[in-house]
């Protein structure tokens, strides 16, 4: 391993919070274009981490490689402290149990409605009786805002904000540990994006979770997010809180956090 | 209950009206109906009690499920008048407590008879039968007019569309409609020969594969097939143009649907049906040939002056006649099943199995009735 790793095996280990997903030095990239390089980033247990940068930069492919959608050329993901290369299938089932996403159109099954979309992962992995299940499922769309008729309609009859608040509840059918939650307020209406970072701070409070949350949204960054981590020129550029982020001295992370909007959105 | 073991468990103490249960282990998701029995017995259990506490204490995992559980339970056996009391949560616990309180009551729809059902589907199918003819004669209209639109101002009418199915109809579909029409007719030039034979009429193998080539087999084929490739492709493409909301851009945009995608596509049916048709008759009676003479004995010359001596250019027009319409009935029937997608993939693939076997259907049905009528006129 390259020095470049945090010291965080520090020895008073217990009273700090553990990272629960661990990337170091992750190189992806498609054809001869590198998207990341060398990039590390550690997510601690119970936080809600806002991950920021620009359009085209590779948010979303870090998501994607962390949950496996993506190969990557070099580098370690660990989850849960488990190495995912080193994990064999049957461990990679189980730890996929334990994360939920909530990806950015929704990707809600359109042929099932709603109610039968937060079921599927419980049909597959759980054993629950009927009642329970659709109790369950009911109770999910409740948590996350929705009207309980809503359980019944079909993905093409909801709102942009409904589909949203539908595919966390189905992120949220197995009870996991850690969230993934991919530009969830984009698209959404400043008063029901607020709605929604507020949603997301009492889910993470009341189920304990761990959020991991792409997003372009200084509101949100404001209003939900414990740290934030910055992506320019391929790696995590800055992390910490969002004092810290405004000053930081890198160009991006500078013109982000203390360009007109921003700080027009962080004085008010 | 000791704090190491994982599994879910509760423990009852009783103390004359008052019962303390200790609830202990994981009340989580994996351990799902072993929860859900545990707290459907312990109602039964209680039997004569009118105070129980409900010690958590010992929960070392809760999730919504084991949250759920226990708030059903308290309601269950408050509605059996005994008071209950949660104690000892730890402050996440009672967090997810609280929010599951919170939440209660789930809507289930009655479930209906079956034969309400049955009778429900028979008659909703009736409705949609009327409701697709209607729809597919003001559809040829609305057709019929966008091309009569696109014949006064052909300046405006979508050439490359044109060309571009065109392409995709009638160059990418010629050579396995040739290569199936060849298979066929030599499969019915054996047949007839095999058959024939018995009579010492083999000859007349000719006569019978030239006119069921020319007047039905080759249409027929070419008509199933196009239906196949490009009735079901014309779904597709219109069907998830629809999903997408495609088709409600071309419309704010000042764009008729029907002028820009369903014009194009039932133009260059029309013009390929019939140059289908064609080679497919070709490659029938070529089939057939070969077949006549390597299994039947009947040399090429003979074959093709026979051909020629039964053959005449009604048989042959019988064919090409029809083409346009079945390209029509085709045509109509795949835009029609593509606009009719809703936000579905299961719906889409629905209205393109729905766009295959009605186009096959409605040609079996429209060349019978042409079969009907070029008989009662002689032709």
């Amino acid at each position: 391993m390259p020095d470049a790793t945090p010291p965080l095996a520090a020895p008073d280990t217990a009273t700090l919070p553990k990272p629960i997903i661990q990337v170091r030095d992750l190189v992806v990239g498609f054809g001869d274009k590198i998207i990341l390089d060398g990039l590390s980033l550690d997510v601690m247990a119970g936080e809600i981490l806002g991950f920021v940068g620009g359009s085209g930069t590779g948010k979303s492919v870090l998501t994607r490689t962390i949950l496996g959608l993506i190969e990557k050329r070099a580098g370690h993901i660990s989850v849960f402290g488990q190495d995912l290369d080193e994990m064999p299938d049957a461990e990679r089932r189980k730890l996929e149990k334990r994360w939920g996403v909530m990806f950015q159109h929704g990707a809600l099954f359109s042929s099932l409605t709603v109610a039968q979309n937060i079921q599927v992962p419980m049909r597959e992995y759980l054993d629950l009786s009927p009642a329970m299940m659709n109790d369950l499922a009911a109770l999910k769309i409740q948590m996350v805002g929705l009207k309980s008729d809503a359980g019944e309609k079909y993905p093409s009859e909801l709102s942009g904000g409904m589909i949203k608040r539908a595919a966390l509840a189905r992120a949220l059918a197995l009870d996991p540990e850690i969230v993934f939650l991919d530009e969830p307020t984009s698209g959404l209406d400043p008063i029901g994006a607020a709605e929604f970072d507020i949603l997301i701070r009492t889910l993470q409070q009341t189920l304990g979770l761990t959020v991991f949350m792409v997003t372009h949204d200084l509101d949100s960054l404001a209003s939900a997010c414990d740290r934030i981590a910055a992506l320019a020129d391929r790696k995590v550029v800055a992390v910490g809180s969002l004092s810290e982020m405004v000053a930081s001295p890198h160009p991006w992370v500078k013109s982000y956090f203390r360009g007109e909007r921003a700080l027009a959105r962080l004085k008010g | 209950m000791p704090q190491t073991i994982a599994s879910p468990g509760l423990e009852i103490r009783r103390d004359g009206e008052r019962a303390v249960i200790a609830l202990a282990g994981e009340w989580t998701l994996d351990h799902g109906r072993r929860l859900e029995r545990l707290a459907e017995q312990l109602p039964v259990s209680l039997g004569e009690v009118r105070r129980a506490v409900l010690d958590i204490s010992g929960i070392q995992r809760l999730d919504t499920l084991g949250a759920r559980l226990i708030d059903q339970l308290s309601h269950e056996l408050g509605s059996e008048g005994v008071s209950v009391e949660i104690t000892h949560a730890r402050r996440e616990h009672a967090i997810l407590l609280e929010a599951v309180r919170a939440r209660t009551a789930v809507v289930t729809r009655p479930p209906r008879s079956w034969l309400i059902e049955i009778l429900a589907d028979i008659g909703r199918t009736v409705v949609f039968a009327g409701q697709d003819l209607v729809r597919g004669v003001s559809f040829i209209g609305e057709v019929v007019i966008a091309i009569g639109r696109a014949l006064i101002r052909p300046q405006r009418f979508r050439w490359a569309a044109l060309i571009n199915q065109l392409e995709q109809i009638a160059f990418r579909g010629a050579p396995i409609i040739i290569l199936i029409t060849f298979l066929v007719g030599c499969i019915v030039a054996q047949q007839g020969i095999f058959q024939l034979r018995r009579f010492g009429a083999t000859a007349f193998v000719v006569d019978l594969v030239g006119i069921i080539t020319l007047r039905e087999l080759a249409l027929l084929l070419c008509a199933i097939m196009v239906a196949g490739r490009s009735g079901s492709a014309f779904t597709a493409e219109i069907g998830s143009m629809k999903m997408r909301e495609e088709i409600d851009a071309l419309r704010v945009m000042g764009l008729n649907p029907v002028d820009v995608l369903v014009v194009p596509r039932i133009l260059a049916l029309i013009i390929a049906m019939p140059i289908l048709t064609f080679l497919a008759s070709m490659a029938g009676l070529f089939g057939a040939g070969l077949t006549a003479w390597f299994y039947g004995g009947i040399a090429p010359e003979t074959f093709v002056a026979r051909l020629q001596s039964v053959i005449n250019y009604r048989h042959f027009s019988v064919g090409l006649i029809k083409a346009p319409f079945m390209a029509i009935v085709i045509g109509a029937i795949a835009c029609i099943e593509g606009m009719n997608v809703k936000g579905s993939a299961e719906s889409l693939g629905q209205q393109v199995t729905a766009s295959v076997v009605k186009a096959i259907f409605m040609v079996i049905v429209v060349d019978g009735l042409f079969a009907m009528f070029f008989a009662s006129i002689r032709f």
